[in-house]
């Protein structure tokens, strides 16, 4: 009898469906059905079984093909890499789980690495925002039961999230919302008429790049002077209607993505768009919230920020004290500057998102891949390491892009052989201190005599 | 089989009554024994020094979201206020330091026992990551009920059976510790941009007022017989006037007795007495009416309280109290964060600098060290800052200095802008009394850990609980004559012995022994109606599905649990 397993988290993005159904076959090892998933997230269950997987650590050989090697190689490999390098960068994390996240924590700190994830390419410029004007936010489900105003600005979710929509924000019935779609107003503000514009009931398209002056013509008209005919490509009275429906909401959330953290003005505009968010909260009620890509890209944040006190970006290189300058210690500033000498890629893949230019300063160092999968990073690694694949193969704590954590469950064991990102990172900070003894016995062979050295 | 034995040093210890004996404590296998059981003990010289049990902390937001927000939000206060490591993990943070930071400084100071002052339901696999992360010392963390709309529903329709068979249910969930009541109502109202500012008023659409709330939590913590009383943050915190809503709060508790097998005496701890014990009708005329709100406690034994002492410090603010937040980045204009979490409660961070050039500060200061000054019983007067809310538990070793010392209050008072006027608004420029430090060891804590219904293990050097002991380089037949030394000596303690494992010497951190979260399990009859309410409130309204809600048991770190059977 195949067997249903039920509650099951998703390993696709910061909606972090957490009721899939997952039907797996008789011997364990087939996953056979997936129901509730959005495509992709089906996709993703579909491929842990269904073609071939990399078992075994795959290390680059002098004539360019990648030869296999024990997991006790690997560790190795990484040990010694992270050990001889003065400054590696370690860098990725938006799938995995926490667990693999403070596991690789102390391997940095130990090694004395620059420890970066995803945001850093991503919502980095909304940490920016946050850490000068803060996050007047909520989890989803207070969305769900009290808003009857949503804003989606720069984001679209009918493609990148795309259960957000239905689970949250537009359509769901929630305790004080009874009446769902019906009940709420929809605006969206986009230069793109997207497939999520589809569904608004108010469109601004706001022009590219100007997104900052629509958030001041906003701010303005809510404390109630005058705006100018024409603001961002948009007329004067359908910001007014706009502004009007979020003053007169019980409850709103403004959702914003890529859109205002990636166009012009950046953390300046998420800025602006969290004192929108402040000067709302004087009439009525208002959160706002980032959408977050990964499902799993919250979490390096969230973790860090308890071990460290800085969610991205983090200077472990002192090894006594952790530093944060992103512009200076953010991984494409570093590697455009050449400053690193060895990589490791987790969780993510570098070898596509970066610029090419960081690709190739990169590739003149070490450069390690952790991932279940091929991708753009493995195939132009030293080594590539495969680990479980967080939320089907391997269990964990994942946060969800309103911070709220969920527990993943494992829904099948891993490829024979195949260990986690946690047992990884554990492994390979034990050969990190086997090595570091090691080497503290040479020294100790080498140092010199006690005794009272001249004045130099 | 390990054996340590603490020699000649003064014991303090309020729950055997003990005042400065001089006296030998023996540990065996991470337990305290009488000392002629020994056989081959390592001993460690205590002569000419302070012993007491390990400290034990009410109340203090360490793990958890909002913890974290605060955390992450503010990189400066990193900035140059971080020290170099030297255990085995770094050291980040000040006003909000890392969980790292946070167990070795508690250590530090003979701290072994914190209790996280407010568990989000909905968040507690964070606060147990969180947990695991913060070495040596124990942790408890309380889930907040006053604005969870189980809880409201089944006060409304007075259900007492049903609400505690729901407390129960969430407690295990959790993995919680106790009942924590936050602005109750208020944070709920928050979720309109509203408030309940007295206890009167009523929430919106629940229709139940906080008084009824806190009666309410009141009787299910008692019909539970849970080890700790219900928890309470007033409403109406921080605002000039608000002694009369504390002082209604306060009675809400008359009438009440402790039913529980855990030796707790009172039915209510109001928490960071300090926020609530203000006169005046503006920050003009704002004054102390610590001595108000004092003498009612002082008279009614079924209470006990914390301080929550400004520090004068620059820190973060963060609170379940929402609306709260809210209005002081009205006051102070500075960086704010918000999180509502759905059917269960809000927080709000704000960073707040208390500065002894600013009146309303200053007289702060002085209501906190009033209250704990005005006490006449310290088994129920506890010393907090609620961390980190009126300044950092750092500063503890300066609050305690400043309750022991006349002088250290009076060098503090030089440096107020505005002393003249923060002595005309209190009464602590004509306090001099001086706390011993066998008082200090009940407001630190043998009172705590009562309160908390757990001095059969913490908070008390009798043979059979844990060995749990600190040792402070302070003579108290030859006290310091300077105030300074007093702080330093209760900064760097100069022994720490956790589980019986010697676990700071000097001041410093030389092993990290395994920690533990301390839970409260709680068996209550089937209850098929509650049991249908969460079904429907997560079938409908909830963002998760009710099987990923309860803590996975492989995210519960080490941990102790603490059995009450109801059914019997």
């Amino acid at each position: 009898m195949p067997k249903k397993v039920e509650n099951v988290g998703c390993p696709y993005c910061g909606v972090c469906c957490d009721d899939l159904v997952v039907t797996v076959s008789d011997d364990g090892k087939k996953i056979l059905e997936v129901e509730n998933a959005c495509a992709i997230g089906n996709q993703i269950f579909h491929h842990a079984t269904g073609g071939e997987r990399v078992k075994l650590p795959r290390l680059r050989q002098p004539d360019g093909t990648y030869k296999e090697i024990s997991y006790d190689e690997a560790v190795d490999y990484a040990a010694k890499v992270l050990h001889n390098a003065k400054k590696p960068l370690i860098y990725g994390f938006g799938s995995t789980n926490c667990e693999g996240m403070a596991a690789a924590a102390k391997v940095a700190e130990k090694a004395g690495a620059v420890l970066d994830n995803c945001a850093s390419i991503c919502h980095g410029s909304s940490f920016l925002a946050i850490f000068d004007n803060g996050y007047p936010s909520c989890t989803l489900g207070e969305t769900k039961n009290r808003a009857d105003v949503i804003v989606y600005w720069g984001a679209n979710p009918a493609h990148a999230h795309p259960r957000h929509m239905s689970r949250y924000s537009i359509f769901p019935r929630g305790f004080f919302t009874g009446k769902g779609q019906k009940s709420r107003k929809i605006i969206v503000i986009d230069p793109r008429h997207t497939d999520t514009a589809q569904v608004a009931d108010i469109h601004l398209q706001v022009k590219q790049g100007h997104d900052y002056e629509l958030f001041d013509a906003f701010r303005a008209a809510v404390r109630g002077h005058k705006i100018p005919e024409e603001v961002a490509g948009i007329k004067r009275e359908r910001i007014l209607e706009a502004v009007e429906i979020m003053k007169k909401a019980r409850f709103g959330t403004i959702f914003y993505g890529m859109g205002l953290c990636h166009s012009d003005g950046r953390n300046h505009n998420v800025d602006i768009a969290i004192s929108l968010t402040r000067d709302l909260n004087d009439y009525t009620k208002w959160t706002i919230m980032a959408m977050r890509g990964h499902y799993n890209i919250t979490g390096p944040g969230a973790v860090w920020s308890w071990q460290y006190g800085f969610p991205y970006c983090l200077d472990l290189t002192k090894k006594d004290i952790a530093h944060m300058n992103p512009g200076e210690t953010s991984s494409v500033d570093l590697a455009m500057r050449d400053e690193v000498d060895a990589f490791f890629n987790v969780g993510t893949d570098a070898g596509a998102h970066f610029p090419i230019e960081a690709v190739k300063h990169l590739r003149k160092h070490p450069w390690i891949t952790v991932d279940p999968n091929i991708c753009m990073a493995s195939e132009i690694s030293d080594l590539h390491i495969p680990v479980g694949i967080v939320g089907v193969e391997v269990p964990g704590i994942v946060y969800r892009m309103d911070n709220v954590p969920i527990q993943y469950r494992k829904v099948i064991d891993p490829p024979e052989g195949v260990i986690s990102d946690e047992e990884l990172f554990e492994r390979i900070h034990q050969r990190l201190c086997e090595l570091e003894a090691e080497e503290a016995a040479k020294e100790q062979v080498k140092a010199a005599p006690v005794g009272v050295r001249a004045e130099e | 089989m390990s054996e340590l034995l603490i020699k000649n040093g003064f014991v303090f210890d309020p729950l055997q009554g003990i005042k400065g004996d001089r006296m030998d404590i023996g540990v065996r296998d991470g337990k305290i024994v009488e000392p002629g059981a020994l056989k081959n003990p390592q001993t460690i010289d205590a002569a000419g020094t302070t012993v007491m049990a390990g400290g034990v902390d009410i109340h203090s937001h360490v793990v958890g979201p909002k913890v974290n927000v605060g955390r992450l939000f503010r990189p400066e206060d990193k900035l140059f206020k971080s020290p170099l490591k030297r255990c085995s993990r770094m050291e980040m943070g000040f006003s909000v330091p890392s969980t790292f930071k946070t167990g070795y400084d508690y250590a530090r100071m003979g701290y072994v026992f914190v209790n996280e002052a407010a568990m989000p339901p909905l968040h507690s696999p964070h606060v147990h990551e969180e947990i695991r992360d913060t070495p040596i010392i124990d942790n408890a963390a309380m889930p907040v009920f006053g604005n969870n709309w189980f809880t409201l529903e089944y006060l409304k329709n007075n259900e007492i059976e049903n609400n505690a068979a729901y407390t129960a249910w969430l407690l295990r969930a959790t993995r919680g510790f106790g009942i924590k009541v936050v602005n109750p109502g208020g944070s709920e109202a928050w979720g309109w941009g509203l408030n309940c500012e007295h206890i009167h008023d009523p929430v919106p659409y629940f229709d139940i007022a906080p008084a009824e709330i806190v009666k309410g939590l009141i009787e299910t913590n008692e019909f539970l017989g849970l080890p700790h009383s219900v928890h309470l943050h007033c409403n109406n915190l921080g605002n000039p006037g608000n002694y009369t809503d504390t002082i209604e709060s306060l009675k809400l508790a008359e009438g009440y007795a402790p039913k529980n097998d855990f030796g707790r005496e009172q039915v209510l701890h109001v928490t960071h007495l300090q926020f609530h014990a203000y006169g005046g009708d503006s920050w003009g005329n704002f004054e102390s009416r610590a001595k108000d709100v004092m003498d009612y406690v002082n008279a009614h034994d079924n209470i006990t309280v914390d301080i929550g002492q400004v520090t004068l410090d620059e820190t973060t603010t963060m609170t379940a109290d929402g609306p709260f937040e809210h209005h002081l980045r009205g006051l102070n204009n500075l960086k704010w964060a918000n999180v509502d979490v759905e059917l269960e409660t809000a927080a709000g961070v704000v960073p707040y600098i208390y500065s002894p050039k600013v009146k309303v500060c200053t007289i702060q200061w002085a209501v906190g060290l009033e209250l704990g000054l005005l006490a006449k019983d310290p088994m129920r007067t506890f010393v907090s800052t609620d961390h980190p809310n009126a300044g950092p538990f750092t500063r503890y070793p300066q609050v305690i200095t400043w309750l022991m010392s006349r002088a250290a209050r009076d060098e503090t008072m030089k440096t107020f802008k505005w002393l003249e006027r923060t002595i005309d608004a209190t009464s602590i420029d004509s306090i001099d009394r001086e706390l011993g430090l066998y008082e200090i060891a009940q407001m630190t804590r043998a009172g705590p850990a009562k309160a908390l219904g757990v001095c059969n293990t913490y908070g008390g050097l009798a043979p059979g609980m844990d060995a749990d002991i600190a040792v402070y380089s302070l003579n108290p037949e030859d006290m310091p004559s300077d105030p300074a030394e007093i702080e330093k000596a209760f900064a760097r303690c100069a022994w720490l012995v956790k589980d019986g494992i010697v676990t700071v010497r000097n001041g410093e951190v030389i092993a990290e022994p395994a920690k533990r979260t301390i839970w409260v399990d709680v068996k209550v009859p089937e209850n098929a109606q509650v049991q249908r309410d969460i079904y429907e409130h997560f079938l409908r309204h909830y963002s998760v599905k009710l099987d990923n809600y309860s803590l996975f048991e492989e995210h519960l770190f080490n941990p102790r649990v603490i059995e009450v059977d109801t059914t019997q």
